[in-house]
């Protein structure tokens, strides 16, 4: 158990390619952190960094109360789950599990006790015996996380760990590690692209762009308030609706704007956050066009334009409605859900 | 291709029976005349059946060899070549595994114009720098050895080169969840690497040995003293010395007992060889 600090990392690789500047996080004993982005946006290099798996240009690394910049993987007191869960798979599921033991020179009963402990703990004790290959992709990531629990490290490193999983495992697996991370309250980085994964399972995520901290929150704040218009239209599927302020304040009276400084110049609007219901107080009522109707279930999204705008706006709402493609609707917004953003810095500026 | 026709199979059939054919029959020649007694060559028809003398001439060449002209009882000389292939083959193994190792894992300067440097040698098998190597072993003073025989065959860019390729295609994530679980390169190499390429290796193995076995030119050069000849050599010796005729069934005979090590080796090494050739297990 330990916190990690992370001072300033940065990593250049040879050639001046930068991949990850100014990253400031403080992750506390026992915390979840995920660490979330588009592809290439240092996610993983920076997990890897703190794995030691990369080395760090710039910045110092602590786990715990030790600097280990300078240290080996194997001398950080972490354990890591991969993407491909790089099982070794010339070694039975219990050697696989007990490699780094021997490693490290542990007894042979305790060895033997750690592993069964953390095979009856994710439900592999029966597969002990079998080689990686006679097991389904779930199971392969249970034996990953096996071997990352028998350590019983300060520290887990997943990176990407459920992306080879189909849709439905990847939702149970999410549950199970978040599950075993709080019972265990060991301090974990979370390295995913999926938004959902990021937002259900984290303490805190850190939303990177370009090597760059765009936020660090909680996930509620971070849905709620993105700090850029990068985390809004990445956090939330359907992504953020982005309209330009010129277009709302031609529609309402000024005061509907009074709370929105007058940097804003763009203001956007989560699809959840469009009713259908008539505008009330303090609501804007705004009507457009019906293109196309994606019924999903329970929800359904609703591809809309507005006269004056050229993207497309997407409404979400919790049920089907009854209306035909074409057809005209009008939609209330409270305006206290509006988002504003400076266009140019990207930032958002209330 | 899932085709039934009854002259198509017929037809391959036929071209895969004349192909064995054409392999097995000089073998089949040479087990027969290792069975007659010394005249029967000579009369210039050859038999196709066995003759009575088989145990005869193999307890000649196995106890007395042809002494009077200097060919010595060829339980020796299969020694020797045993001796010979295996250091040839554990040596091309134990330096090709370590440096195609070092060329894919580790990053020091100059390493692709080693790797190139090493890919290059392949153009120069020992018969092209036969000369200077000669010279060399000469003057370490290992004419007439076993260190002599092997050590310049050593060196194999062959295998090097598929090692190199065999450890490109092992994921990257395994060599990093090795350091993770605290393993040093060298116990990556040991616990992880070689067991993954174990097919691999027999199956270098199975080819390697077949080549040390199979060196003709080289201990012939280098070796004057009996007690180092090769089987190889020695069958060499047994036709051209001497004054008489070659005493072909004696030479026949010699060349059946040559040709069982390797044999003896594909069989054992059969089922991981065809493995390595055919398979990767990852």
């Amino acid at each position: 158990m330990a916190s990690i600090t992370m001072d300033n990392l940065g990593k250049v690789y040879t050639g001046n390619v930068r991949a990850v500047s100014d990253v400031n996080i403080d992750i506390a004993d026992g915390e979840m952190i995920v660490l979330v982005g588009p592809s290439g946006c240092g996610k993983s290099t920076l997990l890897r960094m703190v794995a030691g798996l990369e080395t760090i240009t710039e910045g110092t690394l602590k786990i715990g109360d030790r600097v280990v910049n300078q240290l080996e993987p194997a001398d950080r007191d972490i354990a890591m789950v991969f993407q491909n869960y790089a099982l070794y798979p010339h070694m039975t599921v219990f050697n696989n599990l007990a490699y780094g033991l021997k490693n490290r020179g542990f007894k042979k009963d305790e060895i033997d006790r750690r592993v069964r402990e953390a095979a009856a703990m994710l439900e592999i004790g029966q597969f002990l015996d079998r080689k990686p290959r006679q097991l389904s992709g779930g199971q392969r990531q249970r034996v990953a996380m096996g071997r990352a629990l028998v350590r019983e490290p300060a520290a887990f490193l997943f990176d990407e760990p459920l992306s080879n999983l189909d849709a439905k495992l990847r939702v149970q697996m999410r549950v199970e590690i978040r599950q075993l991370q709080k019972r265990l309250a060991t301090t974990s980085l979370y390295v995913t692209h999926d938004q959902l994964e990021a937002l259900t399972m984290a303490d805190r995520l850190v939303v990177l762009n370009g090597g760059r901290i765009e936020q660090i929150g909680t996930p509620m704040e971070v849905y709620l308030r993105p700090a850029t218009t990068f985390v809004a239209g990445f956090i939330g599927s359907p992504a953020m609706n982005m309209l330009p302020a010129a277009y709302l304040s031609g529609l309402v009276a000024a005061d509907a704007f009074a709370h929105i400084p007058v940097a804003a110049d763009l203001v956007g609007l989560r699809p959840e956050d469009l009713s259908l219901a008539p505008a009330g107080e303090g609501e804007i009522s705004l009507t457009g066009q019906l293109m196309l109707l994606e019924p999903a279930g329970a929800e359904s999204h609703l591809h809309l334009t507005f006269e004056g705008i050229k993207d497309t706006i997407i409404a979400r709402l919790p049920h089907v409605p009854d209306v035909q493609e074409g057809s005209h609707l009008t939609f209330s917004i409270r305006r206290d859900k509006l988002h504003p953003f400076d266009c140019n810095t990207g930032k958002r500026v209330a | 291709m899932v085709e039934n026709n009854r002259w198509g199979n017929l037809f391959a059939h036929l071209v895969l029976i004349l192909g064995v054919t054409i392999v097995v029959f000089p073998v089949y020649v040479a087990i027969i005349a290792s069975t007659h007694p010394p005249g029967t060559f000579i009369r210039g028809v050859m038999p196709l059946l066995p003759g009575p003398n088989a145990l005869e001439n193999y307890r000649t060449v196995i106890t007395e060899g042809r002494s009077r002209a200097g060919t010595p009882p060829i339980g020796g000389m299969l020694w020797n070549s045993f001796v010979m292939a295996m250091a040839i083959t554990i040596g091309k193994l134990s330096i090709s595994l370590l440096s195609a190792f070092a060329i894919v894992y580790f990053r020091f300067p100059f390493r692709i114009f080693f790797f190139w440097v090493i890919f290059l040698t392949l153009m120069l098998p020992v018969e092209v720098r036969i000369v200077p190597t000669f010279q060399v072993v000469a003057d370490l003073g290992m004419l007439n050895s076993f260190a002599g025989l092997s050590i310049p065959l050593i060196a194999s860019a062959t295998a090097t080169f598929l090692f190199r390729q065999f450890f490109m295609t092992v994921p990257e994530e395994l060599m990093e969840a090795a350091r993770v679980d605290g393993a040093g390169p060298m116990k990556f190499f040991k616990d992880i690497l070689m067991p993954l390429s174990i097919t691999n290796i027999a199956a270098l193995f199975v080819i390697m040995f077949i080549y040390g076995w199979n060196q003709y030119l080289w201990p012939l050069l280098i070796t004057t003293d009996p007690e180092y000849y090769t089987i190889v050599m020695g069958i060499q010796r047994m036709v051209t010395g001497g004054d008489s005729e070659p005493l072909w069934h004696l030479v026949m005979a010699t060349v059946v007992l040559a040709a069982l090590p390797p044999i003896l080796v594909i069989l054992f090494m059969q089922r991981l060889f065809v493995k390595g050739l055919t398979e990767t297990e990852k």
